[in-house]
């Protein structure tokens, strides 16, 4: 037996049940997110405005405000300085004022001048407006196809009901994270619709576990109700459910502790995205099935009774399963289909 | 016995692929010096991205806008002059169109001209499409293809000549890359201040037709009126030969056109044939009308490129040196140095990251440790939750990071920092595969069926959604190489090869493991 013994097994919480609570919570979190990027908007990092990021690191404990000062008469628009890491490393951040289409040449040097000798840059980056202006269009677009490449892969292997139930949720992940970074306003930069896509591809492989769970009981279980076969999937697979997600979860906080600020930044939203897309799954794409008029229990033996007559009549009896559910054939008989 | 449905080749397979990942992963295990002793199929290493290493990446834009403004309006001016000739043939030329796709349009004073028009215009450029319409208007586009075409050379001809510059400026290793139409990519590892390089690049190039001083060439020394130039043949500095060369510019490279290497259909000779604009051609006309059987020099930034003698006069415009090319491949750098003596259109820095060596150290440092951690935390985790077999998972997880590696020291992929975060993160998500058929083996050992159907029944189950699961995951991964820059490449390769290998180390490795434990052991409780 394991040392631990972790995970409860034979759970039985009643996730769809309250799926009238659940999905207000849903409805409820998706409407504020969708305020906050209707009404404040995303806050554009330079990759997708254009401007200057500088990581530098002081010779001594730095001044800010006094720093601040000094660049003031530079004319740069509002620049950012922050600590960044440790005390003596600096952030200093400026976006393009917009109308011009290039950051000025003397930007960066004029800054240079003024932080005087002995600092070490770390990094440097200039973007230009229009490179910005082509990762938003693109970075959507990878969104929408990485979507879309999904819907079609699970409407191949399972069917179209399930294909769209996972992509709803895994658009309302995708939503959220957006959300978070107009809500919280964190940088919207290239990093960010990577983690959107991070998103989508662990919170993905977490709905198909449950859906693919939810198909096999369908299969087996025909005496009891959709919400039934819902529930006992999702508590079957809770267990896989939280020690993936501990792992997964463990081996990013681990990059978000140790990994270096530069890191820390880039794998804090996927740490919240993970939980979500946990979640997701559970709340959003198993009790959407029940909106879909998916065919379960006495449908399912009459479809199969059906076909079977059809069959028998044509002189070629063999026992037969609606195409819906004909992909792996083994029918493991739990519930009493036998006849 | 065979458990598990294994056979022998299945076996050897799974050992021969770890052995090999082990192999393979090696070179980045030792120091550089050791890794040069080894067959050249074993030394590939990954590389480090220029985020980890330190060095600057820049953007360039090519200004092909200007230069197909530039094209049109010299059409424009052939076009007129070439009906003007001909007793002005035509009524309202003018230009109509967007930029992007323009259209030079004029109504015949006569529609019997109309075959006529047509053929002068296409002596003009083969790359003109005429159209003529019943009432006698002409319009005249660009071939879309001849100009995409077009595009793709001014390209090239650019990554040419930048690649020339920064090989000037000692840079180590650079990649110079087209990204889309009309971008070039610069990758200058090791170099923190792109300064020095971007002056470089904005410099326009002096290239230079002067006659060779032949006395001075004979005695060795510079004449007053004459240099002595590195003589460079192929792009390649040759057994430091010097010729004299006279300081008078006799043509500016201003005006050539073109150059292209060519074969004689008859001789099979190789050569070069060289075309002038107008002014160039009149010049060059002039100099070889007086100059028969000397020589001359074109000279690119104060090296000469070719030294060829004048046979006979040229009156149109178009040259051609031969004889003294040993291949074609000869003919076509030149050709290309000629052409890419200056810039072909103007360059704009449209991004620019610049990351310091200290940086790049610190991101390694604490990418290291936190992929260290991430490692450990994850084993223990799962040797608590599935004790006995969670070792055999973590022992799947050190071959899963071994063919990592292996793989992509074998793609030659780039590690980045989020490459490494894609590490840490393939190392939570690697295990999941094993959960799947660790839940499935416990919840078949509940339903009281027996240990080794039970692990068999697990591994067979938790299959399909294995692959389901995992393959919609690498989709997501696909569109983000697709639509990712560099680091965020780095990324998605980190975290498509970790998942797929794990698909193999989970299914396979563990369940070989699994084999020959419960064959020596013959438990009735499994440990899990």
């Amino acid at each position: 037996m394991a040392v631990l013994n972790l995970i409860p097994h034979n759970t039985n919480f009643d996730f769809i049940g309250k799926r009238k609570i659940t999905f207000s919570i849903v409805i409820l979190s998706t409407l504020i997110f969708m305020g906050s990027l209707l009404f404040k908007g995303l806050n554009y990092g330079i990759d997708f405005k254009g401007g200057v990021v500088m990581e530098v690191r002081m010779p001594t404990i730095p001044n800010i405000s006094h720093l601040r000062e000094q660049l003031e008469p530079l004319k740069l628009g509002e620049v950012a300085i922050q600590e960044f890491g440790s005390a003596q490393d600096l952030m200093i951040k400026f976006e393009n004022v917009t109308g011009q289409s290039t950051i000025p040449e003397t930007a960066v040097s004029n800054i240079k001048t003024i932080l005087g000798d002995g600092v070490e840059y770390r990094r440097i980056e200039t973007v230009g407006p229009k490179v910005g202006d082509e990762m938003v269009h693109s970075g959507l677009m990878a969104v929408l196809y990485a979507l879309l490449g999904i819907l079609i892969y699970v409407a191949f292997r399972f069917e179209w009901r399930f294909a769209l139930c996972a992509v709803i949720a895994l658009g309302h992940d995708c939503f959220l994270i957006l959300g978070m970074y107009s809500l919280f306003p964190l940088e919207f930069n290239e990093t960010a619709i990577t983690a959107i896509l991070i998103t989508a591809g662990y919170s993905i492989n977490d709905t198909i576990v449950v859906l693919d769970r939810i198909r096999e009981n369908i299969k087996r279980c025909r005496k009891i109700t959709l919400v039934e076969i819902l529930n006992k999937s999702i508590n079957e697979t809770l267990s896989r459910t939280i020690l993936t997600v501990v792992t997964t979860f463990l081996a990013v906080l681990a990059l978000f502790m140790f990994g270096g600020p530069v890191i820390a930044v880039f794998v804090l939203p996927i740490l919240i995205s993970m939980v979500i897309g946990t979640l997701s799954s559970i709340f959003v794409a198993s009790p959407l099935l029940l909106y879909f008029n998916v065919k379960y229990g006495k449908v399912l033996d009459e479809e199969e009774e059906r076909i079977a007559k059809s069959l028998e009549t044509e002189g070629r009896y063999e026992a037969s399963v609606p195409k819906q559910f004909a992909d792996d054939g083994v029918i493991e008989d739990e519930g009493p289909v036998r006849r | 016995m065979m458990l598990f449905g294994f056979s022998q080749t299945r076996k050897a397979t799974i050992i021969v692929a770890c052995v090999a990942g082990m192999l393979f992963c090696l070179p980045n295990m030792v120091s550089k010096e050791t890794v040069e002793k080894f067959p050249s199929w074993l030394q590939n290493t990954v590389s480090l991205g220029l985020d980890l290493r330190g060095g600057s990446h820049l953007q360039l834009e090519v200004d092909l806008k200007a230069v197909n403004a530039e094209f049109l309006s010299n059409l424009l001016t052939d076009v007129r002059g070439a009906l003007r000739k001909e007793h002005k043939m035509y009524l309202n030329l003018r230009v109509e169109g967007r930029e992007s796709n323009p259209k030079l349009f004029f109504d015949l004073k006569d529609l019997t001209h109309k075959d006529k028009v047509a053929s002068i215009i296409k002596k003009i450029d083969a790359s003109l499409l005429t159209e003529v319409s019943e009432q006698g208007q002409v319009s005249i586009t660009v071939d879309p293809i001849a100009s995409q075409n077009r595009s793709k050379q001014i390209i090239e001809q650019s990554i040419e000549v930048i690649r020339r510059r920064i090989d000037e400026t000692g840079t180590k290793e650079p990649t110079i890359l087209r990204q889309g139409t009309d971008r070039i990519i610069i990758q200058l590892p090791g170099v923190d201040d792109p300064q020095e390089v971007k002056k470089r690049l904005g410099k326009t190039a002096k290239m230079t037709f002067n006659m060779v001083d032949n006395g001075a060439q004979n005695t060795g020394l510079a004449g007053p009126d004459s240099t002595m130039m590195d003589y460079i043949r192929g792009g390649e500095e040759e057994g430091g030969q010097k010729i004299a060369v006279r300081n008078q510019v006799s043509v500016s490279g201003d005006n050539l056109v073109d150059a292209q290497a060519t074969t004689d259909p008859q001789t099979g000779e190789i050569g070069v044939s060289l075309r002038f604009n107008n002014i160039g051609a009149r010049k060059f006309a002039e100099i070889s009308a007086n100059s028969i059987g000397k020589q001359f020099a074109i000279v690119l930034d104060g090296k000469v490129l070719t030294a060829p003698v004048f046979r006979s006069a040229i009156p149109n415009g178009n040259a051609e040196i031969s004889g003294g090319f040993r291949t074609i491949r000869e003919a076509n750098e030149l050709a290309l140095l000629l052409r890419a003596g200056s810039l072909p259109a103007p360059l704009k820095v449209v991004e620019e990251r610049t990351v310091g060596p200290s940086l790049g150290a610190d991101s390694i440092h604490d990418g290291r440790n936190a992929t260290v951690i991430a490692f450990l935390m994850v084993s223990v985790f799962m040797f608590l939750g599935y004790s006995m077999f969670g070792i055999f998972a973590n022992l799947a997880l050190v071959f899963n990071m071994v063919l990592l590696f292996a793989g992509l020291s074998l793609l030659q992929a780039t590690l980045t920092l989020p490459g490494i975060a894609g590490i840490a993160m393939t190392i939570g998500m690697a295990v999941d595969a094993n959960v799947l058929i660790y839940e499935r083996i416990k919840e078949e050992l509940r339903s009281g069926t027996a240990a080794l159907a039970a692990i068999e029944a697990g591994y067979e189950r938790a299959m399909t959604t294995i692959i389901d699961s995992n393959l919609t995951t690498l989709i997501a991964a696909g569109v983000l190489y697709e639509f990712g820059s560099g680091p965020i490449r780095g990324f998605a390769v980190t975290t498509a090869i970790g998942i797929s290998v794990s698909m193999f180390t989970a299914l396979s490795v563990t369940k070989l493991v699994t084999a020959w434990w419960f064959k020596n052991k013959q438990v009735e409780t499994l440990p899990i």
